[in-house]
């Protein structure tokens, strides 16, 4: 058996759970533009905790994309093709999400900024939706031929797994998110997140759950099995952290449970990293959808110094932004007056 | 409609789109660099204002970049699957380079600096932003190498049909990257140049106009300020006059480059595409005349009716080997040594290659657009460059004439190298055709390596679902540019201010007991 495959199969699973922790949040706060906050001073707090850091955090989709058509160019082209309408509108959510962050604060118009609340918490949900559905199917199967390419239309994908994976990165990123600005933020925002977390966790998450045991069911194992258990343990402690208002430890426990969470699924999945539903003969494998032993060397040694260095600075960016943010640390809003009048 | 064209279509558009929000970051990067050391150098306050200014159009042009460079990575495996699985040996690698060692880079580094104006120490604020257009210049370099590989394949070995990557270092020092990565960067920066010459002319005129600086005794600008209009003092003049400067230079400079490395381009083109060659010069017979303007049906693809109407001996020669009489191969010649190559029909495998299968290849591309979009190519870069050694005679009094034909002309150059650099690709994209992935007939190249572009597009995705995604791409693309070009007309009318509020306040707002609260210096 090839090691680099397998290692590599581990750095996937790694950048896709690097990107669900990470803009998890992002995500979540852009819902939470729209569903929780009140006023205008609660939007612009919420907005900027992400400021700093948001592209950093995108930057993870991207890299686990092109590590997979690196690494798996098999898994890379029959997924994203079979997958083509649910991407597009990802697509779009993320291309509104982006615009969204950029321009949403240069007009001092009550209207422009509706509409730009509408572009990040309607992009924000169509993103996580599906990215959700994607890594379900992606553990649950495909109908997918001999050659890889799907078979029955545009819309094959439009399945029970694929809603039930939209659904828990959904609900994942708004409690996420919750316990994210319960830790960022200071004022009527920090409490509010606070108590969603605490009233709201038990059933937001109960589609990730679900996720993970109906993976577990089908292909499950010892060690994912230990998975799901240490990932249960950390969501418990994280909810009774957060009752009692221990924000990091919340935070954190809710982050460990998606890690681990995540974790249990690749490894339940482990060889498979695209199941055919049309035959298991046509299962897409670690080992017969992955480049040759060179690529994967060298996209080894690139991985492995970039990353941890990756780690590095985007730590010392959170750290540099560590301070809560609340509606007095904002500058106030005051669209200037232009040196050259009509 | 086949979803061949489909796809191509939105390729082309959505490529080509975001191409003309890449150049204006990798251009405008550097120069906010320099502008923001000289700040830290010399302190002087003028060099803040730049920096600030220039800085703001920047963020707001960057934006897009980032949102439409996601449809590019995704393109790949979700509209050219079969692309996608027989390149992913070798394309895929520089693409999650791109991603792990210029991306990550340039997001976080950039969400540092916008957010570090007064929560780092200069130093290291600055440095955040010498990191985050290395990033920015490290991703062109990427993406040119995993393009340059689909235009001349090297450091691969065809195992079982597929071309298998045995040597990184041949990929990331292709020759034909190198010559692209150069050409391309120094083109953006005429880009850039030629954006704060069109802008800073505006304001120099308005300056004019308004009355605040006239013309003096000696001929030269007399400065002067208008106390009611914020942001309207002396200092102002010297920001839009030093930049208009810079730009002019730089975009002098970047044209005077592009020649050298396009040079470099055009030789390497005409010995690993020699049939791109041609087809940028309408040439249909063997010879060594470059084409000044040829008629007829250039469009034609079989040579019938071109007629070149002025000719300049030697020249072609010239572009292709450096001297006046080597012979370059015509169209007429070229067409049979391709079908004797690579055959004359595409091979007759529907699953693969759709409808296209079993037809006659089209070696020749489309000879219209490959010899006007070269000529345009090169027309709006030398006229960018003109325009901007005038305007450095105009503006030697220290500021811009009175009349108002000048400054739109200013304006409308800013489009120029814009357009350069979209004609550009058109016709390095469109002269590679029917190939997606050329073949290398150099000496000890690969030859067996090559795919047409009928092959490329994913055999599962329907017209349906491609004209879905093109169509809703393209209209959320012009929604966008409609709204960036807006947001930029609005802070350039702005002004200096539009970046720097706190610029003339002098005690009418309540921003003097922000450093008591620790207020953010830039928040969204
Ligand atoms: C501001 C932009 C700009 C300007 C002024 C020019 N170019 Fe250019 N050119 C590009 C922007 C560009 C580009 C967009 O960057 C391209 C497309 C693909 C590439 O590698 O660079 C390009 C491609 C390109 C190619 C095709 C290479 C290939 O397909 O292999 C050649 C031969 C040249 N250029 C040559 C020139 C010459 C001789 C120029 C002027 C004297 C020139 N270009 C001006
Ligand atoms: C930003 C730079 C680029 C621009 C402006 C550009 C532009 C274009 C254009 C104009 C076309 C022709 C569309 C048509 O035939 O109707 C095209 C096709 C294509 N290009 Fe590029 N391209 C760029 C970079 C790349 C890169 C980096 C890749 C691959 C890594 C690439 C791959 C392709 C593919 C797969 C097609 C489709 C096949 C075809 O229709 O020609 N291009 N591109
Ligand atoms: C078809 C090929 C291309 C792909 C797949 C691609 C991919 C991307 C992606 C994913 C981003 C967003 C990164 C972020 O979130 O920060 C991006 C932005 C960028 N791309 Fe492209 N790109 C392509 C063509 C090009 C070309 C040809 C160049 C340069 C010559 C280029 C240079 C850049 C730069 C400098 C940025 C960052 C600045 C900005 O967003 O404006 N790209 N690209």
């Amino acid at each position: 058996m090839d090691i680099l495959p397998n290692i590599w199969f581990i750095a996937i699973s790694v950048l896709w759970i690097g990107y669900l922790l990470l803009e998890g949040f992002d995500l979540g706060v852009g819902m939470h533009m729209l569903i929780t906050a009140k006023d205008e001073p609660s939007k612009r707090v919420m907005l900027n905790t992400i400021g700093p850091v948001w592209d950093g955090n995108e930057v993870w989709l991207l890299t686990a994309g092109a590590g997979i058509f690196a690494a798996f160019p098999f898994w890379y082209a029959s997924l994203f093709s079979t997958l083509y309408l649910p991407l597009v509108l990802v697509l779009l959510g993320l291309i509104f999400r982006a615009a969204s962050i950029e321009y949403r604060g240069k007009r001092d118009s009550d209207r422009w900024r509706r509409a730009w609340d509408w572009a990040i918490g309607l992009g924000s949900f169509v993103a996580a939706f599906g990215i959700g559905a994607m890594l379900a199917l992606t553990t649950t199967g495909l109908p997918l031929d001999a050659a890889g390419n799907p078979v029955g239309g545009p819309f094959v994908w439009l399945t029970g797994p694929a809603v039930l994976g939209g659904l828990a990165v959904v609900g994942f990123c708004l409690i996420h998110a919750a316990t994210f600005l319960a830790l960022k933020t200071d004022g009527p925002v920090r409490e509010r997140a606070g108590r969603i977390v605490v009233r709201w966790s038990p059933i937001a998450l109960l589609p990730i759950v679900g996720w993970v045991l109906l993976v577990q069911f089908e292909t499950g194992g010892a060690v994912s099995w230990l998975l799901v258990v240490a990932a249960v343990v950390a969501v418990v402690l994280g909810w009774f952290a957060s009752r009692r208002r221990r924000e990091g430890r919340a935070f954190i426990g809710f982050a460990v449970f998606l890690a681990l969470g995540a974790a249990s699924i690749f490894a339940a999945v482990y060889p498979v990293v695209l199941p055919s539903t049309i035959s298991p003969a046509y299962d897409l494998t670690v080992s017969n959808a992955s480049s040759s032993p060179y690529t994967l060397g060298v996209m080894t040694v690139v991985a492995g110094c970039a990353l941890p260095l990756i780690l590095a600075y985007q730590a010392w960016s959170y750290w540099v932004f560590r301070k809560r943010i609340s509606a007095q640390s904002l500058p106030a809003v005051h669209d200037f007056e232009p040196a050259i009048k009509r | 409609m086949d979803p061949l064209d489909i796809a191509r279509w939105q390729f082309g558009i959505t490529t080509v789109y975001h191409f003309l929000l890449v150049p204006l970051t990798l251009g405008l990067g550097p120069i906010i660099v320099l502008f923001q050391t000289l700040y830290l150098r010399t302190g002087n306050e003028r060099y803040l204002r730049m920096t600030k200014f220039w800085g703001k159009l920047f963020l707001v042009n960057f934006i897009l970049g980032v949102a439409t460079g996601i449809v590019q990575e995704f393109q790949f495996g979700m509209a050219w699957s079969e692309y996608s699985r027989f390149v992913g040996d070798v394309f895929g690698a520089p693409l999650a380079m791109e991603g792990l060692l210029a991306f990550f880079v340039e997001s976080t580094f950039l969400g540092l600096w916008i957010f570090g104006w007064s929560r780092l120490p200069k130093r290291i604020h600055l440095a955040t932003l010498y990191a985050a257009v290395i990033g920015s210049w490290l991703s062109a370099y990427f993406i040119i190498v995993a393009n340059s590989w689909m235009q001349h394949p090297v450091g691969v070995e065809l195992v079982h049909g597929r071309p298998q990557m045995v040597d990184i270092w041949a990929v990331m020092t292709n020759n034909t990257a190198l010559a692209a990565f150069s050409h391309t960067l120094v083109g953006s920066l005429s880009v850039a140049g030629a954006f704060l010459l069109g802008i800073s002319w505006y304001h120099l005129w308005r300056r004019r106009h308004d009355g605040i600086d006239t013309i003096g005794e000696d001929k030269r600008v007399v400065v002067g300020s208008a106390p009611d209009i914020r942001g309207r003092d002396a200092a102002d003049h010297g920001v839009w006059i030093r930049s208009l400067r810079i730009g002019a230079v730089v975009a002098i400079v970047g044209f005077g480059l592009v020649a050298v490395t396009g040079d470099l381009q055009g030789k390497l083109m005409f010995q690993q595409q020699p049939m791109k060659m041609a087809a940028a010069e309408a040439a249909c017979q063997t010879g060594t005349s470059f084409s000044v303007l040829s008629i007829g049906d250039v469009g034609s693809r079989d040579c019938k009716n071109v007629v070149g109407l002025i000719e300049i001996p030697g020249v072609l020669s010239f572009l292709a080997n450096g001297d006046f009489n080597t012979t370059v191969t015509g169209v007429k010649d070229l067409l049979p040594q391709y079908e004797a190559k690579y055959g004359t029909t595409v091979p007759d495998n529907a699953a693969l290659y759709g409808a296209a299968a079993g037809t006659k290849v089209q070696y020749v591309p489309i000879m219209a657009v490959t010899y006007w979009a070269f000529r345009l190519m090169i027309l709006f870069g030398g006229l960018a460059a003109f325009a901007s050694i005038v305007a450095l005679w105009l503006t030697r009094r220290g500021t811009v004439p009175r009349s108002k034909w000048i400054m739109r002309l200013a304006l409308l150059g800013i489009l120029s190298p814009f357009a350069a650099s979209a004609t550009g690709w058109v016709f390095t994209e469109l002269g590679r055709q029917p190939f997606v992935v050329a073949p290398n007939p150099t000496p000890g190249g690969i030859d067996g390596v090559f795919m047409f572009t009928a092959a490329a597009v994913s055999p599962g995705t329907t017209s349906g679902e491609l004209l879905f995604s093109l169509i809703s791409l393209g209209v959320v693309y012009l929604a966008l540019l409609v709204v960036e070009v807006a947001l930029l007309v609005k802070y350039v009318r702005g002004g200096v201010v539009s970046a720097m509020p706190e610029l003339g306040d002098h005690d009418d707002h309540d921003d003097h007991d922000d450093a008591s609260r620790d207020v953010l210096a830039f928040a969204y």
